[in-house]
C-alpha cells in the first residue's frame, strides 16, 4: 500500500518542483522516489497479508511482483529521458508526472481485488497516457496517435465496464471472491449474463494490450507517440494488462475455462500470425516493434489461454524478458534516430563498425525477443511453451513455433544490417545514462537467460 | 576430475581470447584449444572402456522445473568429445594463414561454438542438450556471416532458419517429454524409462528426426548445406563439416532412437530410404560440380547419408560403424577443405577446370592431397574403410539390397573424388598453376597431423572402435530388447 501512496504523492512533489523551475531536480527525485517505492513494495514480500480496505485492494506476491518489475521498467525507462524531454518540450516535470500518475494505475491494475479497483486502475493509466502520446502538440503524427488512442481506448473501455456490468449483474457482487465463489457455487448456471460479460471483458482487456482482432490503434500509436513513451507502452502498460488480465481470470474463471478458452484461443493465434507477418514488412524499426509487441502479446495470452498453477511466473518471466529486451530496443532506436534522422532498417547499417557497444546489447536484445537461449527471452518462450504443451495445447504450440521461426527474419535483419552491411556514416555516441541503462538491462538479460531460477520460484 | 571443465574452460577461453588485441589472438585461441585437448585426452586416459557414464557432474539448475545441469562422458561421447578437441586446434591452426578482420572475436567465437558443441555430446539432460545446441548455431551464424563469401547474408539466414525450426520442433518433444515423466524432470535415464504409446512415440521420432535430419543433413532437408559450406569462410566450413554436423548422429544415437525407438522402429524403411537416396542423390550431384568446395559439400552428404543409413538400421555393427566413420569423416573433410583453401588462396579460383599440373610444382601438397583423398575414398588401410565397412555391413544385416545402394557411395565417391584430384593435380601445368607454390610452415604441420590420422585410424581401427564399444553394445541391445517387448505384434511397416 505504501507504494501506492508513494507514486501517488511523487508526481505532486514533481509538478510543484516544476512549478518552482527545479528542472535538474526532477530526475533525481523521480528515480529515488521510485527506488523508495519498490523498498516498500519488497518489504511487503512474504507477508501473510489480506485483502484491505473491504476487500478492495491486495498485496500479495503477485501484486508485489508485478509492481516491482513495472516500477523497475519504468526506472529504466526514466533514467533514458535525460535530455529527451527538454528537447521535445518545455514543459518536462509534466512529463515525469502524467507518466508516475500512469505508474500509479498500473500498481492499481496489479494488485485489485475488486473490479471497480481495476476499472479505476486501468482508467488512471489510460487518461495519462493520452495525455503522453499527444504530448507533442505541434507534431501532426502525435496528435493522430493521441486522438486514434482516446478513441480507441474509451471504445474498449465501454466494453470492459459494460462486460464488468453484466457480471454484477450475474453474481451480485463486484469482489473477486465473491464472483470466484459464485462460479463455483453455481456450476450448471448457464447465465448468459455471466458469459456475454465474460466476453465483452476479454474484449475490452484485449484493446488494452493490444491483441489482434483488437490491434488496430497499436502501430499508429506505437509511431506517432514520441519513441520514449512508446518504450513506456509496449513494455510497462503491456506488463501491467497481462497482469490485470490474468489475475482476474486466475482468480474468478479458472473453473468454466471450457466457456472462455476457445475464444482466447482464437485471439491468440490470430494475435500471434497478425503481429508477425505484419512485422515481417515494415521498413522502419519502431514499427516493426510495434508489431513485434504485438505478437508478443500472442505469446503472453498463452499463460492465460494455458491457465494454470505455473501461469502467474510464466508472465512474470516473460513479461521481464520481453520488457527488458524492448527498453533496449528503444533506446537504441532513439539514439540511432537522434542522430540519422531515420528509424529505418537502413539507419543502422555499419553501426556494428561505428558503435559496437551499441551493436553488441541491440543484438543481445533481438536474440531474446527472437528467444534464442541463454536470453531471458528463451526462458520467457520456454515457460510458455512447457505451460501449453501441459495443457495438451499441441496445435497452439505449433503455431507458436511456426510464428517463433517467421520472427527470426525480421529480428535478424537488424543485426544483419548492423554487422553485415556497411555505411560511411558519422559515429553514433552513446550518453553515459544510455550506455548504464544498457549495459544493465544487458546484464539482466543475459542473467535471467543463465540463471533463471532466481525468478522462476518467486510467485 | 569432472566434465565441467571440459565444458566451461572454452567458455573462459571466448572470453579471455577477446582481450588479445591482432593477430596474437590466434595463438592465445590455438594455446587454450591445445588445453581443452589435453584435458580430453587426460580423461581418456583415466577413461574405463564399460558401458557407463563417467566423469558426471549434476547440479540443480532450474530445480522448480525438473532441469539439472547433467553431464557425462561414456564411450559414445567420448569418441565425439576426442573428436572436437582435436579438430579445434587443427582448425584453428589451419586459418593461420588467413588475415582475418577482429581476429580476436573470430577464435572467440570459434570456442564459444566448441563449448556449445562438447556441451551437446556430454548432455544427460533435455534442456541442457538444446540449450548446447543452440548455443552452437549463433556462433557460426556470425562467423559465416562476418567473414563469408558474397552471398554470405542470403544463405546464413536460410541455413539458420532452417537449423533453428528443426531445433524448435526438437524443443517441443523434449518439453513434451518431460511433461510425461513421473517425476517431470529432463533427466535423459528418465525418457530412457518411459514407455510411450505407438502414436506418442511417432510423433516424438518425427520432432527430433527433423532437427536432426537438418543438421546432418539427410536428403531432403540438405538444402542449405552445400551454399552455406561454400560462402563460409574455411575455418566456418570446417566447424560446420568437420564437427557440427556430428551433433545430429550423435543427436540421433543418443536421444531420438532411444527415446522413440518403437517410432524408430515403425518408420525405419523411410529413414533409410530417405539416408540412402541422399547417398546417391548427392554423389550424381557432386560428380557434375565444377566448384571444388562445392563438391567436396555435396561429397559430405553423401558420407553423411551413409552414416545415418548406418544409425538408423540400429545394429551393433551399423552404429560402431558410425562412431568410427564420424571421427574419420571429421579428419578427412577437414583436409579436403584445407587443401581447396590452399588452392583457392594461391589461385584465386576453385574451378577444378581451370587448374592442374600442381603436382609437378607442389608435390607436397600433391602427396598430402593425395593421402585425404584416399581416405576419402575408403581405401583399404585408410581410416575410411574401417568405417564404410561397418556402415555397409550395418545396413546389409538390416536389408541386403539397400546396403548394395548404399555401397554406391564407394564407387561413385572413388570416381568423383579421384577425377577431381586427377584434373586439378595431374596433367599439364597452365598459367595459372605454374607459379604454384608449395605447402609451407603450418601447412605442412597441418597436413602431416590429418594424414597421420589417417593411416593411423586405417591400420589401427581398434584405437577409437574398443573407446565406444561397450556403450554402443549395451545402448542398442538395451532398445532393441525395449522395442520387441513393448510391441510384440509389430504392425507393418511404413
Amino acid at each position: 500500500m505504501n507504494t501506492l501512496i508513494l507514486i501517488s504523492v511523487l508526481p505532486i512533489l514533481l509538478l510543484y518542483l516544476g512549478l518552482y523551475k527545479a528542472k535538474n531536480a526532477l530526475l533525481p527525485v523521480t528515480v529515488i522516489g521510485l527506488l523508495a517505492a519498490i523498498g516498500f513494495a519488497v518489504a511487503e514480500w512474504n507477508k501473510d497479508v489480506m485483502p484491505i480496505y473491504h476487500g478492495m485492494m491486495y498485496f500479495d506476491r503477485f501484486s508485489v511482483a508485478f509492481s516491482v518489475i513495472t516500477i523497475l521498467s519504468t526506472i529504466l525507462i526514466i533514467l533514458l529521458s535525460k535530455d529527451y524531454f527538454e528537447r521535445i518540450s518545455d514543459h518536462v516535470a509534466e512529463y515525469y508526472a502524467i507518466m508516475l500518475f500512469s505508474l500509479a494505475g498500473i500498481i492499481v491494475m496489479v494488485s485489485y481485488n475488486n473490479l471497480t479497483m481495476l476499472f479505476i486502475g486501468i482508467e488512471i493509466m489510460s487518461v495519462s497516457l493520452y495525455i503522453l502520446a499527444g504530448i507533442r502538440k505541434k507534431d501532426f503524427a502525435s496528435n493522430e496517435a493521441s486522438l486514434k488512442y482516446f478513441l480507441m481506448g474509451a471504445f474498449s473501455t465501454g466494453f470492459l465496464l459494460f462486460g464488468i456490468a453484466l457480471l454484477y449483474g450475474a453474481t451480485g457482487t463486484f469482489s473477486l471472491d465473491g464472483i470466484r465463489q459464485w462460479v463455483l457455487d453455481n456450476p450448471r448456471n448457464h447465465d448468459p449474463l455471466l458469459y456475454t460479460g465474460i466476453v465483452l471483458v476479454i474484449v475490452g482487456l484485449s484493446f488494452k494490450v493490444g491483441a489482434a482482432p483488437f490491434h488496430f490503434w497499436t502501430p499508429d500509436v506505437y509511431e506517432g507517440s514520441p519513441t520514449l513513451i512508446t518504450a513506456f507502452m509496449s513494455t510497462v502498460v503491456k506488463t501491467a494488462g497481462f497482469a490485470a488480465f490474468l489475475r482476474l481470470f486466475d482468480a474468478c474463471f479458472s473453473s468454466i475455462a471450457d466457456f472462455w478458452m476457445p475464444i482466447l484461443l482464437v485471439i491468440t493465434i490470430i494475435t500471434l500470425f497478425v503481429g508477425n507477418i505484419t512485422a515481417l514488412y515494415q521498413q522502419s524499426f519502431k514499427r516493426m516493434l510495434a508489431f513485434s509487441s504485438i505478437s508478443h502479446a500472442g505469446y503472453l495470452m498463452f499463460a492465460i489461454v494455458a491457465l494454470g498453477a505455473a501461469s502467474k511466473n510464466s508472465v512474470f518471466v516473460y513479461a521481464t524478458a520481453y520488457s527488458i529486451a524492448s527498453i533496449i530496443a528503444f533506446a537504441v532506436l532513439i539514439l540511432v534516430q537522434q542522430q540519422s534522422g531515420s528509424d529505418n532498417f537502413e539507419s543502422f547499417n555499419g553501426l556494428g563498425r561505428s558503435n559496437p557497444f551499441l551493436a553488441f546489447v541491440l543484438t543481445i536484445s533481438m536474440l531474446s525477443l527472437a528467444g534464442i537461449p541463454l536470453t531471458a527471452g528463451f526462458v520467457g518462450k520456454f515457460f510458455m511453451f512447457s505451460a501449453a504443451l501441459a495443457r495438451y495445447q499441441f496445435w497452439l504450440v505449433i503455431v507458436a513455433v511456426i510464428n517463433a521461426i517467421i520472427s527470426i527474419f525480421y529480428y535478424f535483419r537488424v543485426i544483419i544490417a548492423m554487422y553485415f552491411r556497411n555505411t560511411d556514416r558519422v559515429q553514433v555516441s552513446t550518453p553515459a545514462y544510455y550506455g548504464f541503462v544498457l549495459a544493465l538491462s544487458a546484464i539482466i538479460t543475459i542473467i535471467i537467460g543463465v540463471w533463471p531460477a532466481f525468478i522462476s520460484n518467486l510467485i | 576430475m569432472s566434465v565441467s571443465i571440459l565444458l566451461f574452460l572454452p567458455l573462459i577461453a571466448a572470453l579471455a581470447v577477446l582481450i588479445f588485441k591482432g593477430q596474437t589472438a590466434k595463438h592465445a585461441a590455438l594455446l587454450f584449444s591445445l588445453v581443452e585437448f589435453g584435458i580430453a585426452i587426460a580423461f581418456l586416459t583415466q577413461f574405463k572402456t564399460d558401458a557407463s557414464t563417467q566423469f558426471a557432474v549434476d547440479y540443480p539448475w532450474i530445480t522448480k522445473y525438473g532441469i539439472y545441469f547433467s553431464a557425462g562422458i561414456d564411450g559414445i561421447s567420448m569418441i565425439m568429445v576426442l573428436l572436437a578437441t582435436l579438430l579445434v586446434p587443427v582448425i584453428i591452426l589451419a586459418t593461420y594463414s588467413h588475415q582475418y578482420k577482429n581476429p580476436s572475436v573470430f577464435y572467440a567465437l570459434i570456442l564459444f561454438m566448441q563449448a556449445g558443441m562438447l556441451t551437446v555430446f556430454t548432455a544427460l539432460d533435455g534442456f541442457l542438450f538444446y540449450v548446447g545446441w543452440e548455443i552452437a548455431l549463433i556462433p557460426i551464424y556470425f562467423i559465416c556471416a562476418l567473414w563469408g563469401g558474397e552471398n554470405r547474408i542470403r544463405v546464413n539466414i536460410k541455413f539458420f532458419i532452417y537449423t533453428f525450426a528443426g531445433s524448435l520442433f526438437m524443443l517441443l518433444a523434449i518439453i513434451f517429454l518431460h511433461l510425461q515423466t513421473p517425476g517431470n524432470t529432463y533427466d535423459i535415464h528418465d525418457f530412457y524409462n518411459l514407455n510411450l504409446d505407438q502414436q506418442k512415440q511417432t510423433y516424438v521420432f518425427w520432432a527430433f528426426f527433423l532437427a536432426f535430419a537438418i543438421k546432418m543433413p539427410v536428403f531432403p532437408f540438405h538444402t542449405w548445406q552445400p551454399d552455406t559450406y561454400t560462402e563460409a569462410p574455411t575455418g566456418g566450413t570446417m566447424m560446420l563439416s568437420g564437427i557440427m554436423l556430428k551433433m545430429g548422429v550423435y543427436g540421433a544415437i543418443r536421444w531420438m532412437i532411444p527415446l522413440a525407438p518403437v517410432g524408430a522402429y515403425l518408420w525405419q524403411n523411410t529413414t533409410l530410404g530417405l539416408a540412402i537416396i541422399g547417398i546417391v542423390y548427392a554423389s550424381i550431384i557432386a560428380f557434375k560440380q565444377k566448384d571444388g568446395k562445392r563438391l567436396v559439400a555435396y561429397s559430405s552428404i553423401a558420407h553423411v547419408g551413409l552414416i545415418a543409413a548406418g544409425v538408423f538400421a540400429w545394429n551393433v555393427n551399423g552404429v560402431q560403424g558410425a562412431m568410427i566413420q564420424m571421427f574419420n569423416h571429421g579428419i578427412n573433410v577437414v583436409g579436403l577443405f584445407f587443401v581447396w583453401d590452399i588452392i583457392s588462396r594461391r589461385v584465386n579460383t576453385r574451378e577444378i577446370g581451370q587448374l592442374g599440373g600442381i603436382a609437378k610444382v607442389a608435390p607436397k601438397l600433391a602427396l598430402a592431397f593425395l593421402i585425404v583423398v584416399l581416405g576419402t575414398v575408403a581405401l583399404p588401410l585408410t581410416n575410411g574403410f574401417v568405417g564404410e565397412f561397418l556402415l555397409l555391413n550395418g545396413v546389409y544385416q538390416y536389408m541386403p539390397w539397400a546396403s548394395a545402394v548404399a555401397g554406391l557411395t564407394i564407387i561413385l565417391g572413388a570416381v568423383y573424388m579421384l577425377r577431381m584430384y586427377k584434373n586439378v593435380m595431374q596433367g599439364e601445368t597452365n598459367a595459372l598453376t605454374a607459379t604454384f607454390t608449395d605447402l609451407t610452415g603450418n601447412e605442412i604441420l597441418v597436413l602431416s597431423i590429418i594424414g597421420a590420422l589417417i593411416i593411423f585410424l586405417g591400420v589401427y581401427p581398434q584405437s577409437v572402435l574398443h573407446i565406444s564399444e561397450a556403450a554402443v553394445n549395451n545402448l542398442v541391445h538395451v532398445i532393441n530388447d525395449k522395442t520387441t517387448s513393448t510391441l510384440l505384434n509389430l504392425p507393418p511397416k511404413q
